[in-house]
């Protein structure tokens, strides 16, 4: 049974034809790219998986249970994390508490607990508080856990969304651009980062991406999309060669 | 030069030197002030030519009588400064040690005799005059309508004006329950339980006005947690004036003339103690990462949903026991001063409350109870001013917004056991 399974989802925004007829299958562990020219509607699908929106059409299946129209937050406690484009840190919140803050769904302790302190309220930070130095260790930024986020460089920054949604404890990691903005150093690094944590933890990866190296070099399976609708599909090899790719997309950039 | 090197060496050492007081040693000073004010106080301020103990550190004083100032500072001095700087000073290597040594036990332990202290402290303080007496426990009770508040306009960052309305429902509540239950009323008629039982139920009943106060809010809440933005401003603004027209018109608890003859069980240790609960509870609670939820909420909502947070519900709980604090805090409010009317809830106080939020700092406990704190001190020592009093407020208002927008003391964790520690080289 596949990890994620995306079946014919078409979304309108008023009169606008933003997604449509979509399908997507994602297997455990798999790598899957999402390339397209700005404004494809890249990011859309994201949302709509995530979401934050409500498809129009289609059904969207995880783990082989229907999450469509769920609440973001039951579908990213379901397994999906996720991080943002333009980033979307909490900005007076310290590092350490984003990624604590992430884990929200596992605490158990409720109202009475936060309340009044009792020591399973303290026993269960106790967990998510060694269990956030983990993941930040393995983003390699243990280091700046008491940090206010907004201090930090924005390589760190993109970290601190990469633990945070870690912490989710996700199936499938939705990146979006995660390499947007940084500099080819900061960009080899990430790269480093989204392997070790799909080699260590064994997760499936949906990402989107503008850098073709990057892309190429992750991914086992890319689409294309192009104004909402899939025109090629396949290995990085057969998307690198296909015509109405080259046309639609790389073909401008190289240009460019 | 050469003297003004020489002060400057001798103020640095000073700093430096009380920089090593723990909290312990400064409780202990501040006792020992009142105690010298206890016993010396009226024969030092007759003979500094003042009629009677200055009551608020004497601001009042002196601008009632500027031939004064010399004599209200001198007094400041002698009984407040000199005696705390100077037994923080004395007792800071003792106090270190006692303040290690406790922390070795439960960390409650250490915190019941630091508040003994300061009941200690602010018992006799207040005991010099009815007048101190009735501003403490007013200011006592400011800080938990403050803090609350601050719960959802600095915690949530949400922009609520409905507090005044809640602080009515928890005092008309409260009393309610108070005076129909275990006073002779010539509303209510005669007791319906033995008044000797009634100080036990106090706290029923101060739970009651929050619960009802908490309850309203969901009238609030529902409408106004669909979206984000300027809707719950506007509508628990709405909210506000619906509960203050309500109780004008209810002539069941007195209408416009408002309800009087509630029992004086809203004593010190009562205010205090409550205090210090809702100090506490809201404490852990912003703390906790399920209060924490609330900032990511304020920061980034997207984020937040994105994160498993339930940011709907979050705002819900959040605005609820905010409403409820400020139950319990009008209840109390009403039993001190034995009285309340619609009135007493209006447009000034929400603006009051609000002052008190910004100016003491969004999203900090610290920060609530100062704001509170100095704006009761400062805006009853500057009643001799009458009319200009609103205007030097307002004033200090926009300069801490001008200089601080975030308010004096803003984005700070409060962390007890940090605050008990012992200072300096351990």
């Amino acid at each position: 049974m596949s990890l994620l399974r995306v079946e014919q989802m078409t979304h309108w925004f008023g009169g606008l034809r933003a997604v449509y007829n979509y399908n997507l299958t994602i297997e455990p562990g798999q790598i899957q790219g999402l390339i397209g020219p700005n404004g494809a509607g890249k990011t859309t699908v994201f949302n709509l998986i995530t979401g934050r929106y409500k498809p129009t059409e289609g059904h969207i299946f995880l783990n082989g249970h229907e999450i469509t129209g769920l609440p973001p937050y039951k579908i990213a406690s379901q397994g999906i994390g996720r991080t943002f484009q333009n980033l979307r840190l909490w900005r007076h919140m310290t590092v350490l508490d984003h990624v604590k803050l992430a884990h929200y769904s596992r605490i158990r302790y409720g109202l009475i607990g936060a309340f009044f302190g009792t020591p399973q309220r303290h026993r269960e930070e106790a967990e998510i508080e060694s269990k956030s130095h983990e993941l930040l260790e393995l983003v390699g930024i243990r280091h700046l856990a008491d940090q206010i986020v907004i201090n930090l460089p924005y390589g760190a920054q993109r970290r601190v969304e990469m633990a945070r949604a870690l912490a989710v404890e996700p199936k499938i990691l939705f990146l979006d651009e995660p390499t947007a903005g940084m500099n080819p150093e900061e960009m080899m690094d990430m790269m480093n980062i989204i392997r070790q944590v799909h080699e260590e933890l064994g997760l499936a990866i949906f990402l989107i991406e503008h850098r073709m190296k990057v892309v190429m070099d992750l991914c086992q399976k890319i689409q294309t999309l192009v104004f909402g609708e899939v025109i090629a599909e396949g290995t990085p090899e057969e998307i690198r060669n296909n015509p109405k790719v080259i046309d639609a997309y790389l073909g401008e950039e190289v240009e460019a | 030069m050469g003297v003004r090197n020489t002060l400057k060496l001798w103020w640095s050492r000073l700093r430096g030197a009380l920089a090593q007081a723990p909290l312990l040693g400064w409780l202990l000073g501040a006792l020992l002030a009142v105690v010298v004010e206890l016993l010396v106080g009226a024969p030092l301020a007759q003979g500094l030519g003042m009629s009677k103990i200055p009551a608020l550190f004497g601001l009042t004083l002196m601008l009632e009588n500027p031939a004064l100032i010399p004599s209200a500072i001198a007094y400041v001095l002698l009984i407040y400064l000199l005696p705390v700087c100077l037994v923080a000073w004395l007792t800071t290597p003792l106090a270190n040690r006692v303040a290690a040594r406790l922390l070795r036990f439960p960390l409650g332990v250490s915190v019941v005799i630091h508040l003994a202290l300061l009941y200690a402290t602010l018992h006799l303080w207040s005991g010099v005059s009815l007048y101190r007496y009735d501003v403490l426990r007013y200011t006592l009770i400011a800080i938990m309508v403050t803090l609350s508040l601050n719960v959802v306009n600095g915690y949530m960052g949400e922009f609520s004006c409905s507090h005044p309305g809640f602080m009515a429902l928890g005092a008309y509540t409260a009393s309610v329950f108070t005076v129909v239950l275990f006073v002779q009323d010539n509303r209510f008629g005669p007791p319906l339980l033995p008044p000797a039982l009634g100080p036990f139920t106090f706290p029923i009943a101060l739970i009651l006005g929050g619960l009802v106060a908490a309850l309203s809010a969901l009238l609030v809440a529902i409408p106004s947690f669909r979206t984000r933005g300027d809707y719950l401003a506007v509508i628990s603004l709405a909210f506000m004036f619906i509960i203050k027209s309500l109780f004008e018109n209810l002539e069941v608890v007195g209408g416009a003339r408002g309800l009087g003859n509630q029992p004086d069980w809203a004593t010190l240790p009562v205010v205090f103690l409550c205090t210090v609960a809702c100090i506490w509870i809201i404490n852990n609670f912003v703390r906790s990462t399920l209060g924490k939820a609330m900032n990511a909420v304020r920061d980034g909502e997207l984020a937040a949903d994105a994160m498993t947070v339930n940011t709907r519900q979050t705002k819900m709980v959040a605005f609820l026991f905010a409403a409820f604090w400020a139950g319990v805090a009008g209840g109390l409010l009403a039993h001190v001063t034995r009285y309340v009317n619609p009135g007493t809830f209006d447009l000034k106080k929400l603006a009051e409350v609000l002052a008190m939020v910004y100016f003491g700092g969004l999203n900090s406990v610290v920060g609530s109870v100062v704001g509170a704190t100095t704006y009761n001190l400062l805006s009853e020592s500057l009643r001799p001013l009458q009319d200009f009093k609103w205007i030097i407020i307002p004033v200090l208002l926009i300069l801490v917004m001008v200089f601080r927008p975030t308010g004096l003391i803003a984005f700070k964790d409060f962390d007890i056991k940090t605050l008990l520690e012992p200072k300096g080289k351990r």
